[in-house]
């Protein structure tokens, strides 16, 4: 089918953005890469009054690198990751999960911010950035504050931005020499939505250890005895077991089938396998 | 209605689009370009798969509007490309379309995987090629077809 009709900004700055999105009326998006938002407009599951165009917002694309930290400008592209166009504070975790996400003609156009913003239960970054203890940089006509991804989706597509606010960046940590991850995605096809998704991050210098689950029927899900498990650099693969058995079972707000406990303890006990190798 | 500019297969063109307007329907039905296909008009097919700004994007799930300013590259626009050439042989060769429909999405997806050096092998190539189904599934052919390609054009690129 085709988009509902719509009407059209391009602001040319981030202030400008904010205060258009201040004054719209009706129902207003922020178009990014636009590959989820067009998708559900063509499937007249979106039909909003008017878009607002922040793809090219030079504030959006700019990419900082502090001494702990790099900044990733919300309108950083899947591509711009996968080919390690933008400095990498995560010894690789960044552009493998990137380079597995949907197609390249769809990872050319789709941004980080737009994948936090849009809070899909599969997406991969926000339980990346919730790995990572990444934080969210958002600016809304009360200024600028600092989120941390972890916590930042509190549903399925729903997060903790207000209606006025716009994902400006994300700030993520470099991890130190020492770090490991483990990161597995299982789909029934390269680029399809994740059936099961594992991140796995220790870095040990840094007392930071979590191993988060994606596509698990809600908010991006913390399986903290199992982290403290890699963290205590334990061996033992039937002590990992019974952990994550304990994690999904402590996840009161989840149902899982039989066939998704699998794939999810699968998928983290994978991940782990790559932590410790 | 927006006035918008871009450079359209080399050339430079103004049009007053509304913002609904999808890239592909701006293509095809403002500028008759058929060559980029319409199968699902949400991002699952491939067929619509064009060049903005030298990068593969779906012409269903990109407005018109917001080309204001790009280069937009279609299958009309590789006449004179020696690897759309290399790969337009291989196809025709390898019997690698059936119905056609997934072509122009096929040689599109196949050029640049060519073009970043990730047309390596058969496993390389179908990672490549998830975005884009072929309904006829006829895919056996159309890896041996882009593999070829990507072997002439290597070793062209080795002897030159």
């Amino acid at each position: 089918m085709k988009a509902p009709a719509v009407a059209y900004v391009r602001p040319q700055s981030l202030d400008e953005a904010v205060a258009v999105l201040g004054q719209g009326a009706g129902e207003v998006q922020l178009l990014a890469g636009g590959q989820s938002l067009l998708a559900l407009m063509n499937l007249r599951l979106a039909a909003p009054d008017l878009l607002i165009d922040i793809s090219r917002l030079p504030e959006l694309t700019a990419v900082g690198e502090e001494a702990e930290a790099v900044i990733l400008g919300a309108c950083v592209t899947h591509a711009m990751v996968e080919d390690g166009r933008i400095p990498d504070p995560s010894r690789g975790l960044l552009p493998r999960v990137a380079a597995g996400l949907a197609y390249r003609a769809v990872r050319t156009r789709g941004t980080l911010g737009g994948s936090l913003a849009l809070a899909d239960p599969a997406g991969e970054w926000p339980c990346v950035f919730a790995a990572l203890a990444a934080e969210a940089i958002l600016c809304g006509r009360a200024g600028r504050r600092s989120l941390p991804c972890a916590g930042f989706v509190t549903g399925i597509y729903e997060t903790a931005r207000a209606a006025d606010e716009i994902i400006e960046a994300v700030r993520v940590p470099k991890l130190s020499a020492a770090a490991r991850w483990g990161y597995v995605k299982l789909a029934r096809k390269t680029g399809a939505f994740a059936s099961a998704l594992a991140v796995a991050v220790t870095d040990p210098g840094r007392g930071h250890c979590r191993l988060v689950l994606g596509a698990a029927g809600g908010p991006p899900l913390f399986l903290a005895q199992t982290a403290a498990l890699i963290g205590a650099d334990c061996r033992d693969l039937d002590a990992y077991r019974l952990a994550v058995a304990a994690d999904l079972a402590a996840a009161a707000d989840r149902h899982f089938e039989e066939f998704e406990m699998q794939l999810h303890t699968a998928a983290a006990l994978r991940a782990i396998h790559q932590v410790l190798a | 209605m927006t006035r918008i500019r871009l450079t359209l297969n080399g050339a430079t063109i103004e049009e007053e689009v509304p913002a609904r307007l999808a890239l592909a329907d701006f293509l095809r039905e403002r500028r008759h370009l058929t060559g980029t296909h319409l199968g699902c008009e949400h991002g699952v097919c491939g067929a619509c798969t064009v060049l903005i700004d030298g990068e593969p994007a779906r012409a269903c799930l990109v407005l018109a509007v917001a080309c204001d300013g790009c280069a937009v590259r279609t299958i009309e626009g590789f006449r004179d490309d020696a690897a759309m050439a290399a790969l337009r042989a291989s196809f025709h060769r390898r019997h690698a379309l059936q119905c056609g429909f997934c072509t122009p999405g096929m040689l599109i997806t196949a050029h640049d995987l060519i073009r970043r050096g990730k047309a390596g092998g058969e496993r390389e190539i179908r990672d490549g090629l998830a975005g884009n189904l072929c309904r006829c599934t006829g895919y056996t052919n159309i890896v041996a077809a882009i593999a070829e390609a990507a072997a002439q054009l290597g070793a062209s690129r080795h002897g030159a």
